[in-house]
């Protein structure tokens, strides 16, 4: 595919994309949260029961689609193949830390953009962070930062994480009592579209994002490094379908005050996108990225995302999380410490012994 | 003609080689990747740099081939 024909089919998936998010808020989702991979990891987590937060549970069936929508793509253009083996336990923890800054932030980079296209100001302070973000981890890169290589699997390597999520749609529709759901008015994870049609979403824009390899942290990340504009195009895109959505559904509410599903606090608005955006450019990708590449079958990936579940749960049974009403004290730590732990994994495999 | 071998790293890390490589300016590069993602990524960035790129597939692996 030549390189115009590359960025005309990213900009329209992500027209695609930004319309869909919108429409998904719209059906039920929480406002601003179409999509935010962040947030429907952490309230799965919440359904299996690994935190106790009441107002955040619910299976959510946009991350099963985004998988299984990926593996469909990927087997039928034959690009599913189970690989593994670069640093693995690295990048689970890599994933946990993403997830704490995000859960400060109240987003994943995903969010981040249907957040600004909803008229949220605070997150124009989460993107200056995660653009400095994504600087600091480029800074590594180019000084040879490198997880080492992956290695071809067994096939049920790279069918795990799949299954799981199979297992996760079972779970919602059987609902035995052991999983947890936020009631109706409890709070965000109450707050969900039909299943069918989350479910239909995550397929469709997994596919996509499949096929166009769409990466927030990429976007920005690969303009920096090489000057390439391909994967911001996706980017620009789901802001400039989700904005003009929103305002066609009466949805545009621009302001920083009483945001949805947000807090005002722009220092660690910034500091928690920070996080996020180092993280995921040490892990090559956004949460998003990850979700897709787990449905190709990268095993790598498939333990970022536990490491992002498990975030989350931790980001809950300890208060890191923040919420509407703020950051807390012990979540503002956890960032400092979450910057300071994804610095050493930059230190050591940038500047570690060479193999 | 310098050889890289880039199976296994995903982007950009690919990418990256390549660019440090390149910065020899030598008219004939060829690089193994294991990954489409990394086929495209070092095509489009070679293809930036004025080379013209080939590519043959073996057992999932591309072999590159980039001339100036």
């Amino acid at each position: 595919m030549d390189a115009k024909r590359e960025r005309l089919t990213i900009v329209a998936a992500g027209l695609v994309i930004g319309v869909i998010a919108a429409t998904l808020a719209r059906l039920g989702n929480p406002v601003n949260m179409g999509f935010c991979i962040a947030c429907f990891l952490r309230d799965i987590a919440g359904a299996l029961g690994l935190h106790q937060a009441a107002a955040v549970q619910y299976i959510r069936p946009e991350i099963p689609g985004l998988v299984l929508g990926s593996l469909a793509a990927a087997l039928v253009k034959k690009e599913f193949a189970p690989r593994g083996g670069s640093a693995p336990v690295t990048r689970f923890v890599l994933g946990f830390f993403v997830m704490i800054g995000c859960l400060m932030f109240l987003g994943c980079p995903f969010r981040m953009i249907l957040r600004l296209a909803g008229g949220d100001g605070n997150a124009l302070l989460g993107l200056v962070g995660f653009a400095a973000g994504i600087l600091a981890g480029v800074f590594f890169l180019n000084r040879g930062y490198s997880l080492k290589r992956t290695y071809k699997q067994p096939a049920t390597e790279g069918w795990v994480l799949p299954v799981m999520m199979v297992v996760f749609l079972a779970l919602l529709i059987a609902a035995p009592a052991f999983i947890h759901f936020t009631e109706a008015g409890g709070g965000p994870g109450g707050m969900h579209a039909a299943v069918w049609v989350s479910l239909a979403a995550g397929l469709i824009v997994g596919a996509l994002a499949q096929r166009t390899r769409l990466c927030m942290v990429g976007g920005i990340r690969d303009l920096i490094l090489f000057r390439e504009p391909k994967l911001l195009l996706g980017f620009a895109a789901i802001f400039a379908a989700a904005l003009l959505a929103n305002l066609a559904l009466g949805s545009f509410a621009p302001g920083f005050i009483e945001q949805p599903v947000a807090h005002t606090d722009g220092l660690w608005n910034a500091l928690g996108m920070f996080l996020a955006g180092y993280g995921c450019v040490l892990l090559g990708g956004c949460p998003l990225r990850q979700l897709v590449l787990s449905g190709e079958g990268n095993a790598d990936s498939a333990a970022a995302v536990l490491g992002l579940m498990v975030g989350a749960a931790f980001a809950h049974n300890f208060g890191l999380a923040a919420s509407g009403a703020g950051p807390t004290g012990a979540g503002k730590i956890a960032v400092m410490i979450g910057i300071a732990a994804v610095s050493a994994l930059a230190c050591v495999n940038t500047f570690g012994k060479k193999q | 003609m310098e050889k890289l071998d880039a199976r296994g790293l995903s982007c950009p890390e690919p990418v990256i080689m390549i660019r440090k490589a390149m910065m020899a300016k030598a008219a004939r590069y060829e690089m193994i990747v294991d990954n489409i993602a990394s086929k495209e990524n070092v095509t489009r960035y070679a293809q930036h740099q004025g080379y013209a790129v080939s590519a043959a597939e073996r057992d999932g692996e591309y072999t590159l081939t980039m001339t100036k």
